[in-house]
């Protein structure tokens, strides 16, 4: 069976690739903080030698829009190529092509169908910001193939934070079960609490500060009981009206189980709240 | 029959125009500089075009309430906040128009967070 050797979630800033690629005269005065948490965030990663990344993040309406909106989808490709003229416009982005693993995401789709989940599924999928950025900073070589798996958080009605977590669960089993010797990791990536074109956004740190204390302290913990005790649809738009893709970090502490993180790591950033966490279910040195 | 502009679906439209104009950089530049021309145009020749669907196979209904035209035809972001068009999409596609017009880095952000300042929870519906 497959090893699963990672688990990594993490946000997404699309803002991280032009702020660490800056020549020095404009280079913001937090990328240099910034570049040394991510570079060590990584070194999480490269530690645990994946062969094949399965990439969990949400399609900020780019491919996916409101007259076609699944709720969770598999991407099944040989290749992925990855951001969009409107992601190369707003936050410099560049143009990548990822390569596929299609074998594993044909047993994702089998083998979630017959777990109770219905996924939809895309044999061309342009993947955004939510996949290439993690990318970007945990794998910037780009050289493994990947399975992109999007969840809905931004067109309601969306799946309770529940369903993420049962989501989660259900892709470690899925890949534990995998009659593989390759080793995988599984990257998902979401948000703490965020606002986006509303009174809130852009402010000095991310809209809910008292959330985000809460919710790092929940996924470094592995208190997914607290989670699902406190987080609903509705309760999430009090953070911050983007918040919702904090159920993307649910989906992750589903796959890790309800375990301390092995590595634990945040960053106050303007308008939002930079995190890092990385579990390690076969061990660190496995 | 269904009424023009009927209830919620034009919410979708609007959504539907954010969302193709700013994926085109030549309608980005096209809405910048002539919103009710653009507006105008979009909804009579595209907004009954199906996203992936062949041209001619297109819708017969869609149609823009009398406030979401306008709101959209002066670039009125506060009111399409306010009409519950999703959020995301309008700043996004703003950021395009007015962005450049700023000289501090997320100078038009700030602005337009200032012009929504009196909204407070529960936001307006952005279900569609």
């Amino acid at each position: 069976m497959a090893d699963l050797v990672a688990v990594l979630a993490t946000t997404h800033h699309p803002f991280f690739y032009r702020a660490s690629t800056a020549p020095p005269e404009s280079r913001p005065d937090f990328a240099d903080e910034w570049v040394r948490k991510v570079e060590a965030y990584r070194e999480t990663l490269t530690r645990a030698r994946p062969d094949v990344l399965v990439m969990v993040g949400s399609d900020h309406f780019h491919q996916l829009f409101y007259d076609n909106m699944p709720q969770f989808l598999i991407g099944k490709a040989p290749y992925y190529d990855g951001n969009y003229y409107n992601e190369e416009r707003e936050f410099g982005l560049p143009r990548m092509r990822l390569k596929g693993h299609e074998e594993l995401s044909a047993y994702l789709l089998r083998a979630g169908l017959d777990a109770g989940f219905d996924f939809a599924f895309s044999n061309e999928l342009r993947v955004d910001h939510s996949i290439t950025c993690p990318i970007i900073t945990t794998r910037p070589r780009a050289d493994l193939p990947i399975v992109p798996i999007y969840t809905n958080i931004f067109a309601p009605p969306l799946p309770r934070p529940w369903r993420f977590v049962q989501l989660g669960r259900t892709l470690r089993q899925l890949v534990e079960a995998w009659p593989s010797a390759e080793r995988v990791a599984i990257i998902g990536t979401g948000h703490l609490s965020l606002e986006l074109g509303g009174p809130r956004q852009f402010g000095p740190h991310g809209p809910d500060p008292e959330f985000d204390r809460k919710a790092v302290e929940w996924i470094a913990n592995g208190d997914i009981e607290a989670a699902l005790r406190e987080v609903t649809l509705d309760s999430l738009w009090t953070p911050g009206n983007a918040t919702h893709g904090f159920m993307d970090f649910m989906l992750m502490m589903g796959v890790a189980g309800p375990i301390k993180a092995d590595y634990a790591d945040s960053l106050d950033l303007f308008h939002t709240m930079e995190a890092y966490f990385t579990w390690y279910p076969k061990g660190a040195a496995a | 029959m269904v009424s023009e502009g009927s209830g919620r679906m034009s919410k979708y439209l609007v959504n539907k125009f954010l969302y193709s104009i700013d994926r085109d950089p030549a309608l980005v530049e096209r809405y910048r500089a002539d919103p009710r021309g653009t507006v105008t145009w979009w909804e009579a020749e595209r907004a009954n075009v199906i996203l992936n669907l062949p041209e001619m196979e297109r819708s017969t209904w869609q149609a823009f309430t009398e406030a979401e035209r306008e709101a959209l035809a002066t670039h009125d972001y506060v009111k399409l906040f306010e009409l519950g068009a999703h959020h995301f999409l309008t700043l996004t596609l703003y950021i395009a128009l007015f962005e450049r017009d700023y000289a501090e880095p997320l100078g038009f952000q700030r602005e337009y967070a200032r012009q929504l300042q009196r909204w407070s929870l529960p936001y307006p519906d952005i279900t569609t």
